[in-house]
């Protein structure tokens, strides 16, 4: 494991996140958003001075294992309230605009 | 380039994602229905549907199955393993992330001997099978083009979002050589039959529960490095695997041979022409931000369920196939001819309800395998072993003779009964009745003294010119035997 | 009716109702009038429900004049944060990506106060999916502090702390991520616990980051926390990190602590990492103050080195951005909530997610998704959410070594008292989060924690902090009980009785629903 690069966030590096996490961004939110992550990530990256490998992760507070559930059919939605939210439907579906690159 | 020039100059190594929907009650992880079919939407619940606040909880039978395929598979069951998260956007995908396992998969280290039609056996090593969730599905409506109303768009059911996947990742299988399109086919057709053997899954290819994404591969030999992969998704059928495969082995031959590289990318099957046509690149776009799913706890088998599970297991394709034909004393060839015609089920169930392995294998692969290609349908549907068992019987009795039979069968097929029954109904049981028997029998001899003359003088095979008579005579129902033991007291007496 | 039935406890309340002294309908209907009166000023809900309300109250009242049994705290109103999934009733997380959505089904937790017969006042105003600390990231406009409505009352549970303490609600339920109960509470002078993970469901809660959300209570007095708390707590099969423990009583030890005597020999620790200069004057001489008053009353104080802590708020604003991130990505205006379609350029599912999402969210959510991205991103696991992930196990080895030498660790809740509107240095979101440097750790490690009234300064409420193992919840209650009564006698009055009742008109978007 190595250290953080700490080299600076650019606004670059930035949109390919927005693109990930698909949120369209003006080139201002860009700027302005790399600047926020590069002073955060200056500061969080300290983490790694301490994160030997010697020492396990915890990625539950609490340490509990093997919580199943009985294969047993529950009270489903309606489709009525599925869709109560939807922004748009049609024909008991869910409408959603034109999924590129679908068949 | 053609496909056997192809293979004769690289050398194709194959890599298989094979996806099980898993035959639970219940979501992987909600207690909405598991069911094909119903009225869109109607199988979700805050959870499947990812609405905001809803959490998942682990389906234990979904783990246990699982488990059952793992251990089937000859794998190691993790001591302890963890959900993680797979995070991208898809309209089908509820929460966008699919809640699947990364490093830590159920079952690990398998391996599987696969079968070909000539009995050629190739092992294929499993590098893991882990549980995941399905997504919903998507159907796109054509609309005019046009910015906002009337435009392309698509509808989303989500009742398959949920449904309990275990997929099945194999080593790369190296050294099969031109029979690679043959390996893939036949591999997924095993892990087919471990599933309904399992019972884990209806494992219906044409409705998806089976789905098989093949990566393929070229390199100039077996020493070099393998070369680039594509990986063709969600192939439906076996015909269709073996198709893809051939396919991509000649089209990144092609590439290779005008010294381009090929591009490692999905890529999709066409039914129609068995093309494979080019999906989206993989790219460093394809960052799934895995991490350990911190709405789900750890799943940790203890050994003692394990073993109880492997206790449990059935008898598998590959050892039953052995075990049969010890029992039943044919060959491999008419075992593998069986096997191939699908209806080793209904052959077995036969026997099993009293039939001789001779006579219930006659029956499948011949005269209901040949009703079932005249009607376009499945030969192991069209009847139940316990029909067969009891037409062959009725022949075994003397009631019945082939002939007899055919024309009993096709009056069960219609539904009209079972093979007494129906035999009673049409009133075609063989004439018992000697005395009409023996008239007939007289009555032939009286009419036809040169054939008799031929049998005097050792030409047995002229009985047949008498057998046409007596059998009109009696209105097929004579027993052909019983007719030829008269003739021959007839004449000899 | 001579009695403001609205300055009563929910103790109080709970127990005129058994006796008879009011109805439901009045008690409800009394809070209801006071909304009305001030949340012009506080902006403290977003959705006023008085119609289920009176609904619930008038349904005890009638099972009271029956005869029948009924949990005894029925009839006693409470605010729910509106991050709880009610249906039927709009959650909108504080967000307009869910303005508008009712949502099909209900929160676990939800059901427990509707089952207990609680009149539920209204949904409370919160930073954008509990991102935050002063309630000014609410989409919805800000909350204002009781005690001053020209500063925050921290957040994220901003709109709940303000109405428990401005007499609104007796009860208020929050959660809390890093400190979204506790600070509120600090800075408005009221009670505020976040319990031990996992022993509150989190089923039917909007997420934020899952590995540290909780659900808690909130209210003005320790007592009043504790029946609340007690109320929400239980197993429940729909979370899968839920805990399979008996609810512990609360309230038993809250009467242990109330009792002569009880603090003595209890040894309460305070963190050395966690007491130096980052805290203002004001607020370490009311802390300090407060622990002389246990001294004196026969607490041991004992200092403990965590050295761990010095990485806490580090590891934390990187694992709750990673997990934000992933939480937040339903949000695509697909199944339900905003859509926006892009005003140029093809109009694909994937244009209206980004979008939607672009339009939805606020910037402090964007920039947490984003920040949470890049810590997943492959390549950066490792350095980020990685070593996080080590750190919270550092975390809770500090714990527990503190638990062997103490009972309860204490802190003061907040650096500051409440600061005014516009205080956030934007140019500089770090120092932002150092305010929560003090409670995050608890999140970080599961373990149970209680903000609660250390008295004054300048006029303003101090929030001391007590910590707890985990799953020793009922420790809170009986130390902060006996530090409560303590502060109280000291003061000659409950802090919470100080806050002011008349607010001017500040002008905030309620709406009035069902």
């Amino acid at each position: 494991m190595g250290m953080a690069d700490t080299a600076a966030i650019t606004a670059g590096q930035v949109e390919h996140l927005a693109e990930l996490a698909r949120i369209a961004m003006t080139s201002e939110e860009l700027e302005k958003t790399a600047g926020d992550l590069d002073r955060i990530l200056a500061s969080v990256a300290r983490v790694a001075e301490v994160a030997t490998d010697d020492v396990p992760a915890t990625s539950h507070p609490m340490p509990l294992k093997n919580v199943l559930r009985d294969d047993v059919v529950g009270t489903p939605l309606t489709a009525e309230q599925a869709l109560s939210g939807a922004p748009a439907s049609e024909d008991g579906k869910f409408l959603v605009p034109q999924i590129l690159g679908e068949d | 380039m053609k496909y056997e020039e192809a293979v004769a100059k690289y050398d194709p190594a194959l890599g298989i994602e094979v996806h099980v929907e898993l035959g639970t009650a219940t979501k992987m992880f909600d207690a909405a229905p598991n069911t094909f079919g119903g009225g869109a939407n109607e199988n979700t619940t805050p959870s499947s549907l990812g609405l905001p606040g809803a959490l998942p909880v682990v389906n234990r039978t979904a783990v246990e199955y699982a488990i059952r395929i793992g251990l089937a598979l000859g794998c190691e069951i993790a001591q302890e393993c963890r959900f993680a998260r797979k995070n991208y956007f898809y309209p089908d995908l509820a929460k966008n992330f699919q809640t699947s396992q990364a490093d830590e998969p159920i079952a690990f280290d398998g391996r599987i001997d696969v079968e070909l039609e000539d009995g050629t056996i190739v092992p294929v090593e499993i590098e893991r099978a882990h549980m995941e969730e399905d997504a919903g599905k998507n159907t796109h409506v054509g609309g005019t083009s046009g910015r906002i109303h009337g435009a392309d768009h698509s509808l989303v059911d989500y009742n398959r979002a949920g449904v309990p996947l275990v997929e099945i990742v194999t080593h790369p299988i190296l050294g099969v050589g031109d029979r690679a399109p043959e390996v893939a086919a036949a591999y997924v057709r095993t892990l087919r039959d471990i599933f309904r053997a399992l019972d884990v899954s209806e494992a219906r290819m044409e409705q998806g529960n089976v789905r098989a994404d093949i990566n393929v591969s070229l390199r100039p030999d077996a020493d070099a490095p393998l070369g680039t992969r594509t990986e063709t998704k969600n192939v439906n059928s076996f015909r269709s695997i073996e198709r893809a495969v051939r396919y991509e082995i000649a089209r990144q031959a092609d590439i290779l041979d005008a010294g381009g590289s090929v591009l490692q990318e999905t890529r999709h099957f066409h039914e129609a022409d068995g093309s494979t046509s080019s999906g989206r690149p993989k790219s460093d776009a394809d960052d799934y931000r895995y991490f350990p799913e911190p709405d789900l706890v750890p799943v940790a088998p203890s050994r003692e369920w394990v073993e109880e599970i492997r206790a449990g297991l059935p008898e598998l394709p590959a050892a039953r196939r052995r075990r049969l034909l010890g029992e039943w004393g044919i060959s491999d060839l008419e075992m593998r001819d069986i096997i191939n015609a699908g209806l080793l089920d209904p052959v077995e169930a036969t026997v099993v309800a009293g039939a001789t392995p001779d006579a219930a294998r006659k029956w499948w692969m011949g005269e209901i395998a040949r009703l079932a290609k005249q009607q376009d349908v499945d030969a192991a549907g069209l009847t139940t072993p316990e029909s067969v068992a009891e037409l062959q019987k009725l022949i075994d009795d003397g009631k019945l003779n082939d002939k007899l039979a055919r024309k009993v069968l096709a009056g069960v097929l219609e539904g009209r009964g079972t093979p007494a029954q129906v035999m009673e109904a049409d009133g075609l049981q063989i004439v018992e009745d000697t005395g009409a028997l023996e008239a007939a029998v007289d009555d032939a001899i009286a009419q036809n003294p040169d054939v008799v003359e031929k049998i005097k003088g050792g030409k047995m095979q002229a009985i047949g010119a008498l057998m046409g008579p007596i059998m009109k005579a009696t209105r097929g129902q004579a027993d052909a035997g019983k007719a030829r033991e008269l003739i021959m007291a007839r004449i000899n007496g | 009716m001579t009695e403001d039935l609205t300055r009563l406890t929910a103790a109080q309340l709970a127990a005129g109702l058994r006796a008879g002294d009011y109805s439901a309908t009045d008690v409800t209907r009394s809070h209801l009038d006071r909304i009305d009166a001030t949340d012009a000023a506080l902006g403290s809900f977003l959705t006023v429900t008085p119609d289920t309300a009176l609904a619930t109250a008038a349904e005890v009242d009638r099972k009271r004049a029956a005869g029948e049994a009924l949990h005894p705290y029925a009839g006693v109103p409470v605010s729910v944060k509106d991050v709880v999934v009610t249906a039927g009733i709009r959650t909108t997380a504080g967000s307009k990506m869910l303005e508008d959505w009712v949502p099909p089904y209900d929160a676990t937790v939800y059901t427990k106060i509707k089952d207990a017969g609680l009149p539920v006042l209204g949904k409370t105003n919160l930073d954008e999916f509990a991102m935050g600390s002063t309630t000014e990231h609410s989409a919805f406009g800000p909350t204002h502090n009781p005690w001053d409505t020209t500063t925050v009352p921290g957040g994220s549970s901003g709109g709940a702390a303000a109405s428990a303490a401005a007499f609104q609600a007796p009860l208020a339920v929050g959660t809390d991520t890093g400190g979204s109960i506790r600070q509120p509470a600090a800075f408005t002078g009221t009670v505020g616990v976040k319990p031990t993970y996992g022993s509150v469901s989190r089923y039917g809660v909007v997420a934020m980051a899952s590995s540290l959300d909780q659900v808690g209570p909130m209210g003005r007095t320790v007592a009043d926390a504790a029946a609340l708390h007690q109320l929400l707590a239980g197993h429940d099969a729909q979370d899968s990190t839920s805990l399979t423990d008996p609810v512990p009583d609360l309230l038993a030890a809250v009467e242990a602590g109330v009792r002569d005597g009880s603090l003595k020999g209890k040894r309460l620790g305070t963190v050395r990492q966690l007491s130096a200069d980052d805290y203002a004057a004001d607020v370490r001489d009311a802390f300090h103050a407060a622990l002389a008053l246990a001294e004196s009353a026969g607490a041991q104080i004992v200092e403990v080195d965590m050295p761990s802590l010095a990485y806490a708020l580090d590891a934390y604003y990187l694992i709750m951005p990673s997990e934000a991130s992933s939480n937040l990505a339903r949000y695509d205006g697909m199944r339900f909530g905003l859509r926006v379609e892009p005003e140029t350029g093809p109009v694909t599912a994937e244009t209206v997610m980004s979008a939607t999402r672009a339009a939805g969210f606020g910037s402090e959510v964007k920039r947490r998704i984003l920040l949470g991205t890049y810590a997943l991103s492959a390549g950066y696991y490792d350095a980020y959410y990685g070593s996080a992930q080590k750190v919270r196990t550092l975390v809770q080895r500090d714990f527990a070594a503190a638990f062997e030498q103490v009972d309860v660790l204490v802190t003061p809740t907040a650096p500051t008292t409440a600061l005014p509107f516009g205080s956030e240095d934007a140019s500089d979101p770090m120092a932002l989060y150092l305010g929560d440097a003090a409670t995050i750790p608890a999140n970080l490690a599961g373990i149970p924690a209680m903000s609660l009234p250390a008295g004054l300064a300048n006029g303003m409420p101090v929030g001391f902090q007590l910590l707890a193992p985990a799953r020793e919840d009922a420790r809170l209650y009986e130390v902060g009980s006996a530090i409560e009564a303590l502060v109280t006698d000291a003061a000659g009055t409950p802090v919470w009785a100080g806050v002011p009742t008349e607010y001017a008109a500040a002008g905030s978007p309620t709406t009035t629903s069902a």
